[in-house]
């Protein structure tokens, strides 16, 4: 009887792990703070969707901005968009992280557009610097250009009083 | 029309294998030679249509098809011809063809070069890879055809290969990693046969040794080449990372290094037969969770919908086939093999059976480590991640007595050794392994710290040992042996007494990083191929010579991507490793200063570890 217990532990093992496994092919894992937190953020050029402009990481210094990760395959992000829309007071970046160009402009065009400007990061390298783990992401970027808050998944109205707003009066006045 | 003959000869080497499956174990019984001839021309059939499709692909690279979807998402006009051939495995669905492919080579050789085995065991065999490699084709047919295509004309240039990805290290990592993967899917069928047939011979352990080297070889090769890739071009100065795509391919080695070790005892003294079995599914079974991991997206990248949820469902259900199939064939059949031993607790089995035990504890350690974020989240206990302090604090610990043992393990004999005769024969190995790490730090006026130090001793103990023991001729061993202890010696001293500085610096300014008094001298603009940017000129005076080298800051032209390539001056005792950052005000650059003693050794040892495979996989044993 021992010995076929122990002839089995393997098995059950692997089935164990089988199960995690599968468990995380559905799961969402919303990653914990970024390690950049406190960071500066890492300097870059990258087109943005207005024909032929670039955006670089040296324009995000002298005022609080929030950069929010979306592409328009990402069915999370237009949960969170209507609440986008409602920001006014600070400007707000989007990345469009590993997405369509036309895809993404028409899903702008169809549901509003919240962003100032628009980011492509179609290998997702300059989310991969970041730290980003998936779409929606939104980072809080201070007047020096460093990474003072993360939030991964949908953006509500209540995440935003709880955490941005006081970070955002803070180093305002920095 | 091209592309299409790609899939289309895919096709075909999928009726091959399936052919091979089952066809011929129904000639078994009745002619067994023609069964052995069927095998030989499946197999090669088989071998032929999957390097044929994988040619086409790499032809539409080359002639930049951009209806074909894949050569679109990873090349672009302006890769110069051999960073397509890359770009070929740079994807997924490329890389994923590139297994297959490589599986195909296995099984073609295993074909050819088996003579050794009866026609009962060898149809087994191949029946086993083929059922592997029919997976793998559907998987590729199924969910990641990288032949697909659209015919939309765009005016592009392509979204090129990731510019980290555009070294040479990644021109031969990828495939020597797979190389090793794979390779250990000989293994697994050897282990399955062997299940199959309720018996294991001595010939058939001996025969699958230079099979389970070969993989092992190509893995350590392809680890030391990934290291020294990420060395090289991510710009941290790191080499190891702990990242699940490093873990996924150290977990097969672990485990294929406690294979070897293990056969050894099997073939010799014919013992741990069920125990090798084990270990031989293991070692496969951590290929294919690797390749999950990689590629379902599960740790990397978060947001399962971001990749396609059917191909991680595909190959986890594939996964469960396979290793939950081998494990219930081995809860069933693994009796037959079992078999009684005693161990005498001073002897070389007993010192193997440890080895064996410490490395498999280590590649739980790592599963664990890599798993654990997994777990904690599908018990809905919240998320974390698991970093380098996590193996870096359970590693070390394990590796101490593991180097010990290794030392103890080859002056041991077989069955019994005296602990007092041993003790005679190796008392002045243990002093002098004891005295002179101590001797060499002070003499170089190096501040003595009681872990590096302990990792030095247990390296040169391991060194000397192995030296002591060239009568045996066993050169494969003392090669590994030794690469062991240098790779250890590496990483500890670098590790230790590294020196990192993150400055700002002007030109004509000077630093002073330990003993070297470095200069920028000045930056100036860069045009290659296919980027743009600066390269900065930096002045390393050591006091008796002076060295002039030249870190970049590349802006990729297609994706607009920055990168940061560092300039190293090497010495086989430090590297002295300089890394732009961002360009600051007043002519002055953000510069990373990095201090590595002896970090060539890492890799030194890593090669010398696979010079010991290679070496021991040609070499005839001795029967």
């Amino acid at each position: 009887m021992m010995k076929r217990l122990v002839q089995f532990s393997p098995l059950a093992l692997f089935l164990i792990l089988a199960v995690f496994l599968w468990r995380g092919l559905s799961l969402n894992p919303r990653e914990l703070a970024s390690v950049k937190i406190g960071q500066a953020v890492p300097d870059f050029i990258v087109p943005t969707f207005q024909q032929g402009m670039r955006f670089s990481s040296a324009e995000l210094k002298g005022q609080v901005s929030v950069i929010n990760v979306w592409a328009s395959w990402c069915q999370a992000c237009l949960e969170e968009q209507p609440f986008l829309l409602t920001l006014k007071h600070i400007p707000l970046y989007g990345l469009n992280y590993k997405d369509n160009k036309r895809e993404a402009k028409a899903w702008l065009k169809e549901w509003g557009n919240p962003y100032v400007k628009v980011l492509t990061d179609r290998e997702g390298a300059l989310a991969i610097n970041l730290g980003v783990y998936g779409a929606p992401e939104t980072f809080l970027i201070d007047k020096r250009g460093i990474i003072r808050y993360r939030h991964v998944g949908v953006l509500t109205e209540a995440v935003w009083n709880q955490e941005f707003v006081p970070l955002i009066v803070k180093y305002e006045h920095q | 029309m091209i592309p299409e003959w790609g899939m289309l000869s895919l096709v075909i080497a999928l009726i091959f294998s399936g052919l091979l499956a089952i066809l011929p174990s129904r000639f078994l019984k009745n002619k067994p030679e023609f069964a052995n001839h069927l095998v030989n021309c499946y197999a090669l059939g088989q071998f032929v249509f999957i390097g044929l499709s994988f040619s086409i692909l790499a032809y539409c690279f080359l002639v930049d098809d951009f209806t074909v979807r894949y050569v679109m998402a990873n090349s672009s006009l302006s890769l110069p011809w051999f960073y397509k051939l890359c770009a070929v495995w740079g994807g997924h669905e490329g890389s994923i063809l590139l297994w297959l492919m490589i599986l195909s080579f296995w099984t073609g050789a295993v074909a050819l070069f088996s003579r050794s085995l009866t026609p009962s065991l060898k149809v087994k065999v191949m029946a086993i890879l083929a059922l592997i490699s029919i997976g793998f084709s559907l998987f590729i047919l199924l969910t990641s055809n990288p032949f697909w295509r659209q015919f939309e004309v765009l005016n592009v240039e392509g979204q090129s290969l990731n510019p980290l990805l555009q070294d040479i290290g990644f021109l031969f990592h990828p495939p020597m990693l797979y190389m090793g993967y794979v390779g250990f899917s000989v293994a697994f069928a050897f282990a399955m046969a062997a299940l199959w047939e309720g018996k294991l011979t001595t010939t058939f352990t001996a025969w699958v040794r230079p099979w389970v080297l070969a993989s092992w070889c190509c893995l350590t090769l392809g680890i030391t080449l990934g290291s020294w890739w990420a060395y090289r071009e991510l710009g941290w100065g790191g080499w190891w990372f702990w990242d699940p795509v490093e873990n996924a391919s150290f977990m097969p080695w672990l485990v294929g290094t406690a294979l070897i070790h293990s056969l050894m005892m099997t073939q010799r003294e014919h013992v741990f037969k069920a125990w090798t079995i084990l270990l031989s599914i293991m070692a496969f079974s951590l290929s294919l969770i690797g390749t999950f991991l990689v590629r379902s997206g599960v740790l990397t990248s978060v947001h399962a919908f971001a990749v396609s949820p059917l191909r991680g469902l595909y190959i986890l259900v594939f996964l469960s086939i396979v290793i939950g199939g081998a494990l219930v064939l081995f809860a069933l059949r693994a009796e037959k093999l079992m078999s009684q031993a005693k161990l005498y607790w001073f002897s070389k089995e007993a010192a193997l059976m440890l080895n064996n035990v410490f490395l498999v504890v280590l590649t739980f350690t790592v599963l664990l480590g890599t798993l654990y974020p997994l777990i904690i989240d599908g018990l809905g206990l919240g998320k974390l991640s698991v970093g380098a302090p996590y193996f870096n604090s359970v590693f070390v610990p394990i590796m101490l007595p593991f180097l010990a043992i290794m030392g103890v393990g080859v002056g041991l004999k077989w069955s019994k050794t005296t602990v007092i005769v041993w003790y005679q024969n190796f008392k002045w190995l243990i002093l002098a392994s004891l005295v002179l790490p101590v001797a060499i730090l002070m003499i170089n006026q190096i501040q003595l710290v009681v872990l590096p130090l302990a990792a030095l001793s247990l390296s040169f103990w391991v060194i000397l040992t192995s030296i002591k023991a060239c009568r045996l001729k066993h050169w494969g061993m003392m090669s590994a042996h030794l690469g062991m202890a240098v790779t250890v010696i590496g990483v500890c001293l670098s590790s230790y007494y590294g020196i990192e500085l993150d400055m700002r610096l002007k030109p004509h300014e000077s630093a002073l990083l330990g003993n070297y008094n470095i200069t920028f001298e000045g930056a100036e603009a860069l045009k290659g191929p296919n980027y743009t940017g600066t390269q900065a000129i930096f002045k390393i005076d050591s006091g008796k010579d002076v060295h002039v080298i030249y870190p970049e800051k590349r802006i990729y032209t297609v994706g607009m991507v920055p990168m940061t390539d560092a300039a190293i001056d090497v010495t086989p005792f430090r590297d002295i490793y300089i890394a732009l950052g961002e360009p600051l005000d007043e002519g002055a650059w953000g510069v990373r200063l990095y201090y590595k003693p002896f970090i060539r050794w890492i890799w030194a040892g890593g090669l010398l570890m696979f010079l010991g495979g290679l070496y021991a996989m040609i070499k005839r044993r001795p029967r």
